[in-house]
């Protein structure tokens, strides 16, 4: 994945040809034993990531084109392992188990629905939690008494561990629990498919919520107060001043904040797997490579896989579509600043 | 008389105009400061709550009893919270320490010197931090049941610092990136040495930055569970995987009120770490996410 500042910045700095060019030898040495420095300070690091990081999953891609050892689940014949081609990822993509189509209820049928659980889940959570984070970054942002208590108490969701939350709001959504009793209603929320979702869903916006009110008023905090005053002076009205102010000059800070979301959410694990262990509908992509493992690693090595390379599609995804969309709302803006 | 009446007419109504909008901030800041503390609290009412009366709706504290917290901490029912306790700080506190080590260093460079690659670099670092944890899961499930690191501390803390070193070189470069660095050469200048100018001013400097990283790489250890829940043994359970399988009292019976006490244990020294040093948890946060 390459850095969201790439397409913004890498015009700035000329590339180490030209540089050579321009500058004198001094600076040139100068520059090399920068280089150097950097070299020695960066490669510990990188060497710990590229252990940590690349090791395994180049492990896994070799693991997935391996079969799995065990009994073939069509022919009931042992199979002793050894080279698998492209059958566990045709196994996940086309939901078969050896010849035939996955029984219902195993793991192999699960692919799709996973995905769309996964993907269901990030798009919810992160429009209510956009929305509502911008909500509370701009209460925020407002000076008032108790603003500071405020920060703080935004924060406490944030550090509670997601193993907690899950646990907490899995008492509140408890059937003699108090959301039921405060609603007056009788609903099994963890135990039926859509109340599970919304509970899901709610955990997630309560925990997260916060991160994203940070980061978006973070954003807000860089845009000068005298703007606002300019469009008050020339009669622009709230709606006006937060659609072409604040909205176009927020963007960027935005987008990196759902950026940041939604490949978090993707990856979610834990509120599912410890409020309904992935019941009624809830199975997200994590959860199955999960209950996998122990089923077969090469064949979770491949879900895994394919998990990474969704994840990895979907920033890409975005980082492009965050680099155009950020160049063109930028420069008809400015255009028409100047026109009035 | 009347000139002052004319005068005053739009200025009260420009005044109520304006307690009108400050009322309204006030009501969306007590109603976000609800919402966001009210499942805390009830967390801690439930935890001090007697047994008996788990699903009792009175709003603030009755049956008030430690009883929960004993039960916690039983190991006659099994549960071996003090030992999960110090198992997360241990994992925790070494993977902070390590990513501390070797990111520091990192994110001086990156965000001091010149050289090739910088954005290839960063690009690495970032999408290291996005990676998600599954991907990690299982092939070191099979290499650490291969090699006898299945259930050793070493086998959570090499995965937590997968996320955890993105994090700290992240956060560290956008910090350093405002530093005044030309303080150190004010005090070469002034005559200190390299060593002195270091000790006496950068690293009073630096010092704020990287204790703040370090309560994130912490918190975000600390929380960990997906791994953990993978890669651990009874032996190195973390506390977040203790408290998602609780054994209670009775067998098939969600042991709520015990499970509301150790989450109350877990999150208290978080809350109060973030309580004190709220204003720069939120600058390391959000630190280069608007540059």
């Amino acid at each position: 994945m390459s850095t969201l500042a790439q397409p913004k910045r890498a015009p700035e700095t000329p590339s180490p040809k030209t540089k050579k060019v321009q500058k004198e030898v001094g600076q040139d040495r100068a520059a090399t034993s920068q280089g150097r420095w950097a070299f020695w300070l960066i490669s510990p690091a990188l060497v710990l990531l590229a252990v940590v990081i690349v090791y395994p999953v180049v492990n896994a891609i070799i693991m997935a084109f391996q079969k799995d050892q065990g009994l073939d689940p069509v022919t009931k014949v042992f199979v002793q392992g050894g080279p698998a081609g492209f059958d566990n990822f045709v196994h996940w993509l086309a939901q078969q188990c050896g010849s035939a189509a996955c029984a219902p209820g195993t793991l192999g049928a699960q692919f799709w629905s996973a995905v769309g659980t996964t993907f269901f889940f990030t798009a919810v959570t992160v429009v209510l939690e956009t929305v509502l984070g911008f909500w509370m970054a701009i209460i925020m942002a407002r000076t008032f008494r108790g603003r500071s208590a405020l920060r703080a108490a935004v924060l406490v969701p944030w550090a509670i561990p997601t193993a907690v939350t899950a646990k907490l709001w899995f008492f509140i959504f408890a059937f003699d629990g108090i959301a039921n009793k405060l609603f007056g209603t009788a609903i099994l929320w963890t135990g039926s498919e859509w109340p599970a979702r919304w509970a899901i869903i709610i955990s997630d916006v309560w925990k997260t919520t916060p991160f994203m009110a940070l980061l978006i008023l973070a954003g807000l905090q860089i845009i000068p107060a005298e703007v606002y005053e300019a469009a008050k002076v020339d009669g622009a009205s709230a709606w006006q001043r937060f659609t072409q102010i604040t909205l176009p000059l927020v963007k960027p800070a935005l987008m990196v904040a759902v950026l940041f979301r939604v490949l978090d959410a993707l990856r979610m694990y834990d509120l599912p797997a410890i409020m309904t262990q992935g019941s009624n509908g809830t199975t997200t992509l994590s959860i199955l490579v999960v209950d996998q493992i122990r089923q077969g690693f090469n064949s979770a090595a491949a879900l895994s896989t394919i998990t990474f390379l969704i994840i990895f599609l979907v920033a890409f995804i975005f980082v492009r579509f965050l680099g155009a969309n950020a160049v063109a709302s930028a420069t008809p803006k400015t255009t028409k600043g100047q026109d009035k | 008389m009347t000139a002052v009446s004319i005068d005053s007419a739009p200025k009260t109504a420009a005044r109520r105009r304006e307690r009108w909008a400050s009322g309204r901030t006030y009501i969306s800041a007590a109603l976000i400061f609800i919402w966001c503390l009210i499942p805390f609290y009830w967390m801690i009412v439930t935890a001090f709550r007697d047994v008996g009366y788990t699903f009792d709706s009175t709003p603030f504290f009755t049956h008030v009893t430690w009883d929960n917290f004993n039960t916690v901490f039983s190991e006659s029912l099994g549960n071996h919270f003090g030992r999960n306790l110090l198992n997360s700080l241990f994992v925790a506190g070494v993977t902070t320490l390590v990513a501390l080590l070797f990111g520091v260093f990192a994110a001086y460079a990156l965000s001091r010197l010149e050289f090739r690659f910088k954005f290839l670099v960063l690009g690495f670092v970032l999408g290291a931090s996005m990676f998600p944890g599954v991907a990690l899961v299982t092939p070191l499930f099979q290499l650490f049941t291969n090699i006898g690191w299945y259930g050793t501390y070493q086998a959570l803390i090499i995965p937590n610092i997968s996320f955890v070193l993105p994090l700290t070189v992240y956060t560290l470069t956008s910090f350093f990136r405002e530093m005044p660095w030309e303080l150190e050469e004010s005090a070469r200048i002034d005559g200190c040495t390299q060593g002195q100018a270091f000790r006496k001013v950068i690293m009073p400097l630096a010092a704020p930055a990287v204790f703040t990283t370090a309560i994130l790489a912490f918190i975000a250890s600390w929380n960990e569970f997906l791994i953990a829940s993978q890669l651990s043994n009874d032996q190195t359970k973390t506390v977040t995987v203790a408290i998602a399988y609780f054994a209670g009292a009775q067998a098939h019976q969600e042991p709520y009120t015990a499970v509301m006490a150790a989450g109350t244990v877990v999150t208290i020294p978080l809350v109060i770490l973030v309580l004190i040093f709220q204003r720069k948890i939120v600058a390391g946060l959000t630190a280069g996410a608007v540059k």
